[in-house]
C-alpha cells in the first residue's frame, strides 16, 4: 500500500496533447510515477495527481507533445530562492538555462 | 565505510571520482555502455551489483552529484553527455551505438537530441541498480517495477542521518542563544538559571529535532493530510502532550502555564517547519505542490516560532 505515495492533489503543471503525440512512448519509458499509460495504442494520462514534476517526459518528448514547469518539490530550495541565495547544491531553484558552481553545501 | 560516513553528512559533497570511461571486467567493443553520475556511491553501488559482469561506463561529470540531482540541474545532461562520448573516443572504442542510461537521468537528458548529435541511441535502463543486471539479461526490458520508484520504510531510514545533522546544525545555535537568554533572564544565579529554565528549552528544541528529522521521514505515509507541514503540526503537537498527560496537571500559576504553552507552540512549529523540509528528499513531491503548502504553511510556522518564543521569555520574566 505505501509504494504508491501521493502528495497534493490538484497542483501539477503538467499538460498532455494528444494532438501532437506520435505514440513513441518514450515519456512511458522515463516517468517514475506511471503518471501516463497507453490504452489501446494510444498515450493518456493515468493519473495527474502522481505526477512530481520532474520533466523528464517534456525532455524526452520528440513531438513536443507535453508541457511542464519544471521544478523540485523541495521546500529548502523555495526558502533559499526567497532568501536570494543561489549556490547552494541542489536546494535551490535555477533558471533552466541558470548555471550554479556546484560548489557549497546542500542536501542531495 | 566512507559511503555510510557520507550518509552523515561527512565530507558528501567531495564524495566524487574524475569523469571519463572506466571498465568493468574486460569489456570488449561489443560490451554494453552504461552511463551514470561521478558521485562515489552511485559508482560504487554499481559496481557492487555489476559484480561479474564486464561492460564500459561512461561516467558524467555532475560535480559529484547523484544522477537524480544532476539530471534536475542538467549537469547529468545532454550537452555533457555529448561532450563525454567526444572527449572518451567512445566510438572508436565500442562497435555498437547504444547506450544505457539510468531512468532518473532523463529528467536532463533528451535521447532524441543524443541521437542527433552523438548517433548514439539512448535506452534508459531501470531506477534501481539492483535491477540492471535483469534488464541486460532480458534484452534490455525493463518491467514496471524497474520504472517506478518507491520510498519504501528502508529507503527512508538512510536518509534519517542527512537530515538530523543538517539541522542539528541550526538547532544548536538556537539552543546556544535560549540557554544564554535564561541564565541572564532567569530569577537566581547563571547557573541555576542554566539548570532550571535553559535545560527544559534546549530539551523543547531537541524534542521537535528529533519529532521532525527522524519521526516524520520514518512515519511519513501514516501521518495524517498530505501536505508535510501539516504531518509535521500533528506529530509535534501530538509529541508535546504527552509530558501533560503523564504528569498529569502539574501546572501552577502562570509561569508553568506560559512555560507549557510556548512548549507546545515551538515543538509543533519547529516539527511541521522540519517535516516540510524533507519533501526535498523525498520521491513524490512537486514544486507547485510545495509551494501551496509553504504559502499558508510557513507563516504559521514562524509565527508559532515567534510567540513559542515570546511565552517562554514571559515565563521566564513572571518567575
Amino acid at each position: 500500500m505505501q509504494n504508491r505515495l501521493t502528495y497534493l492533489r490538484d497542483v501539477t503543471t503538467l499538460k498532455f496533447d494528444e494532438n501532437l503525440c506520435t505514440g513513441c512512448g518514450m515519456c512511458l519509458e522515463v516517468c517514475p510515477h506511471e503518471v501516463l499509460v497507453r490504452n489501446n495504442g494510444k498515450v493518456s494520462i493515468r493519473e495527474l495527481d502522481d505526477c512530481m514534476e520532474c520533466g523528464a517526459c517534456q525532455m524526452n518528448c520528440p513531438a513536443e507533445a507535453i508541457h511542464v514547469e519544471v521544478g523540485v518539490g523541495c521546500a529548502a530550495a523555495v526558502i533559499n530562492s526567497l532568501l536570494g541565495r543561489e549556490s547552494a547544491c541542489c536546494c535551490t531553484i535555477e533558471s533552466p538555462d541558470g548555471k550554479s558552481d556546484g560548489k557549497a553545501t546542500g542536501c542531495c | 565505510m566512507r559511503d555510510y560516513l557520507a550518509r552523515w553528512n561527512w565530507q558528501r559533497m567531495d564524495h566524487r571520482l574524475d569523469p571519463g570511461l572506466y571498465a568493468l571486467g574486460n569489456p570488449d567493443e561489443q560490451s554494453p555502455v552504461l552511463v551514470s553520475a561521478n558521485y562515489v556511491m552511485s559508482f560504487n553501488r554499481l559496481r557492487e551489483k555489476l559484480a561479474g559482469r564486464s561492460l564500459w561506463l561512461l561516467v558524467l561529470d555532475t560535480d559529484g552529484i547523484n544522477v537524480w540531482c544532476a539530471a534536475g540541474k542538467g549537469t547529468f545532461g545532454t550537452d555533457e553527455l555529448v561532450a563525454r562520448i567526444e572527449e572518451t573516443g567512445l566510438k572508436d572504442i565500442v562497435s555498437h551505438r547504444r547506450l544505457v542510461l539510468p531512468q532518473l537521468g532523463a529528467p536532463g537528458v533528451a535521447a532524441h537530441e543524443v541521437k542527433k548529435r552523438s548517433g548514439f541511441t539512448v535506452s534508459y535502463g531501470p531506477i534501481r541498480a539492483g535491477d540492471i543486471q535483469d534488464y541486460l539479461d532480458s534484452g534490455r526490458v525493463a518491467t514496471p517495477q524497474m520504472r517506478r520508484i518507491t520510498f519504501r520504510l528502508r529507503e527512508r531510514i538512510v536518509l534519517i542521518p542527512v537530515e538530523l545533522v543538517a539541522a542539528l546544525k541550526v538547532t544548536l545555535v538556537v539552543a546556544g542563544v535560549a540557554l544564554l537568554v535564561s541564565g541572564l533572564a532567569g530569577p537566581e544565579g547563571f547557573v541555576a538559571n542554566l539548570a532550571h529554565y535553559g535545560i527544559p528549552a534546549v530539551s523543547v528544541l531537541l524534542v521537535a529535532l528529533l519529532a521532525g528529522t527522524v519521526m516524520g521521514p520514518i512515519l511519513l505515509p501514516y501521518l495524517p493530510g498530505r501536505a508535510f507541514s501539516l504531518k509535521g503540526a500533528t506529530t509535534g503537537l501530538t509529541i508535546s502532550l504527552i509530558p501533560l498527560w503523564i504528569y498529569g496537571n502539574p501546572l501552577s500559576g502562570w509561569p508553568d502555564l506560559l512555560g507549557a504553552l510556548s512548549a507546545i507552540t515551538v515543538i509543533t512549529a519547529l516539527t511541521s517547519y522540519l517535516t516540510m523540509n524533507f519533501t526535498g528528499t523525498t520521491t513524490f513531491t512537486s514544486l507547485s505542490g510545495v509551494k501551496k503548502e509553504m504559502k499558508w504553511a510557513l507563516p504559521l510556522q514562524i509565527g508559532g516560532g515567534l510567540i513559542g518564543a515570546g511565552l517562554w521569555l514571559t515565563s521566564i520574566l513572571l518567575r
